[in-house]
């Protein structure tokens, strides 16, 4: 859906998304390296667990909640990337003790 | 790594670094006010400056003369000796100026003589059939991600809407090398007669010449449709089609992203929870707070600077800042107001980023089907509620937002009513029969975000707080 810019100098930070290494650049929030890395990266709701992507990246809509280092429900458009961040597709609500 | 704020007390705290925060906290700390700016993102700008001091579009020209002037205010801010927070989201503010902060994961409790809320806009919700489906995102979003990570789409790509940002947006990924297959012009026929009383103001405004020649540089390259009266998106798990109705003809054309947009309103939470007085706007169509000309709301020591207090724009923003932390000065040092440029060449300023404002509001105040839907089309994202479910309940005796909520949750998920509210008033006014204004607004309370019960549990408590609720 989306694709890097040439003029994109920044340096790489790797993440891992589900346990699979994704190059990241220094400044991308989780919610922007989701996005750029081209994997499948739809959460479910809490709901109805029908698929979402980011809607808003400016932290109003909630619909990036994603698990981060172990905790769920994070707003990946407003946490940035760090070297080695553990990411976690989140299907569903938030589980209890995460 | 997180920092706490250095103190407990503070002259001024300005919450939002967006352009009238930035330009706020740079005032009062430089007339010499104790100020801290707390700001919930990553680096300072908001929205329309947003990633300014890190963005890697280096190529000045590609987001535009507009965006860099943010980078002199967020110079002025750091010339001054405002305490700065980033990542610090505010949940809680109250009567008694006492403010609650959650800073990577632990809340920190401040007070503040007086406090300019700077809290912004957001898009406004465009709740069209399959709004929720993976691929359609707002256009801020993708502005969002041209800004700090020079992201452009790269799929088939359909823009749809009204309102300068949506132009802005098409220019500045067509600059970036991003693709773009058709942009839909929702803007009502009857809006352009409609604003024609107002356009004198705007063709005199630097809008003009700015939005008129990135109109021309998007449509020599994209297709524009105008006069939409139809949208939908559909795909199963993913964005698959977009159609729409032009002319009375309708079309369909496979999509992989669509970018939707129709104006900005004010982000209400924190103020409405602090208790400030709101109006609904007729022209804006958005909830208002109700405030004096230096910006100053219903409660006391509160003001609004920015698009909060009303959409205004970046200009606007930055000259209701000013006036704001002026007015903060003249109340707690007198003395040192005298040294800062006259309230009336301020609010002077003002009317002049101000003007041709209504003719904007006119020309791009969004078709009624775009913002009351029907049938299965999700009004509220968060709990997935459908108009047909608001519509039921509203046959069935729920009055208004807050009696909605009994019956289907609407506005209870994690946004707190930021994606669904406006459309919920509109659509059970139209339901009863009455005015936004009569059908009101959900109740807003803290914590205005989410926050973990852990981190309330850690909050510390006096003797006074445990007796008040441990029995025996």
């Amino acid at each position: 859906m989306f694709k890097r810019s040439e003029q994109d100098k920044r340096a790489q930070v790797q993440i891992f998304v589900d346990g699979v290494a994704v190059a990241a650049r220094q400044g991308d929030t989780v919610s922007a390296a989701l996005l750029a890395s081209g994997r499948d990266v739809r959460r479910s709701t809490a709901v109805s667990g029908a698929p979402r992507l980011p809607y808003c990246m400016m932290g109003v809509c909630f619909d990036c909640l994603v698990t981060i280092d172990g905790v769920g429900n994070r707003q990946g458009c407003l946490v940035p990337v760090a070297e080695g961040m553990q990411i976690e597709i989140q299907k569903g609500k938030r589980e209890i003790g995460r | 790594m997180s920092v706490a704020p250095k103190r407990e007390d503070y002259d001024v705290v300005v919450i939002g670094a967006g352009p009238a925060g930035l330009a706020a906290a740079a005032t009062s700390a430089g007339a010499g006010l104790t100020t801290l700016m707390l700001d919930e993102n990553i680096g300072p700008g908001g929205q329309v400056f947003r990633a300014i001091s890190s963005t890697p579009v280096t190529d000045r020209n590609q987001l535009g003369a507009d965006y860099w002037v943010g980078a002199d205010l967020v110079q002025a801010l750091r010339a001054s000796n405002a305490e700065v927070i980033h990542r610090a989201t505010v949940w809680s503010l109250d009567r008694n100026l006492d403010i609650a902060v959650s800073i990577g994961g632990a809340s920190a409790f401040v007070r503040a003589k007086r406090v300019i809320l700077a809290t912004g806009a957001l898009e406004r919700p465009f709740p069209i059939p399959g709004w929720t489906v993976p691929g359609v995102m707002t256009a801020g979003a993708a502005q969002t991600m041209l800004k700090s990570s020079a992201l452009v789409p790269d799929g088939r790509t359909v823009i749809a809407g009204q309102g300068p940002l949506l132009w802005l947006l098409a220019a500045q990924i067509l600059r970036l090398g991003g693709r773009i297959d058709r942009i839909l012009d929702t803007t009502g026929r009857g809006n352009y007669f409609a604003a024609l009383p107002h356009a004198f103001a705007f063709l005199t405004s630097p809008y003009f010449a700015k939005g008129l020649s990135m109109m021309r540089e998007v449509k020599a390259k994209v297709q524009v449709v105008s006069g939409v009266t139809e949208l939908a998106a559909a795909g199963d798990g993913q964005l698959a089609s977009v159609s729409y109705v032009a002319g009375g003809k309708r079309e369909t054309i496979p999509a992989d992203l669509l970018l939707l947009h129709q104006g900005v309103v004010p982000n209400v939470n924190l103020a409405m929870a602090a208790g400030v007085e709101h109006r609904w706007d007729d022209l804006q169509l958005c909830w208002s707070p109700v405030l004096d000309a230096s910006g100053n709301s219903s409660v006391a020591g509160i003001a609004i600077a920015g698009d909060g207090a009303g959409i205004g724009g970046a200009n606007a923003a930055v000259v209701r800042g000013r006036i704001a932390a002026r007015a903060a000065v003249e109340a707690l040092a007198p003395a040192v107001a005298a040294k800062l440029p006259a309230m009336a060449a301020l609010r002077a300023d003002l009317a002049k980023a101000e003007r041709g404002r209504v003719f904007l509001d006119t020309l791009f105040r969004p078709a009624p089907q775009f913002r009351i839907p029907s049938g299965d089309t999700i009004v509220c994202r968060c709990e997935e509620v459908t108009a047909k479910d608001v519509l039921d309940s509203v046959a069935i005796g729920a009055t208004g937002p807050n009696q909605l909520k009994a019956y289907r949750r609407t506005g209870m998920g994690p946004c707190q009513g930021r994606l669904c509210g406006l459309t919920v008033t509109e659509l059970m006014a139209q339901a009863r029969a009455k005015t936004p204004q009569e059908i009101g607004y959900y109740r807003l309370r803290a914590p205005v975000k989410p926050i973990t019960l852990a981190e309330l549990a850690a909050v510390p408590k006096s003797e006074a707080d445990v007796k008040a609720v441990v029995r025996g």
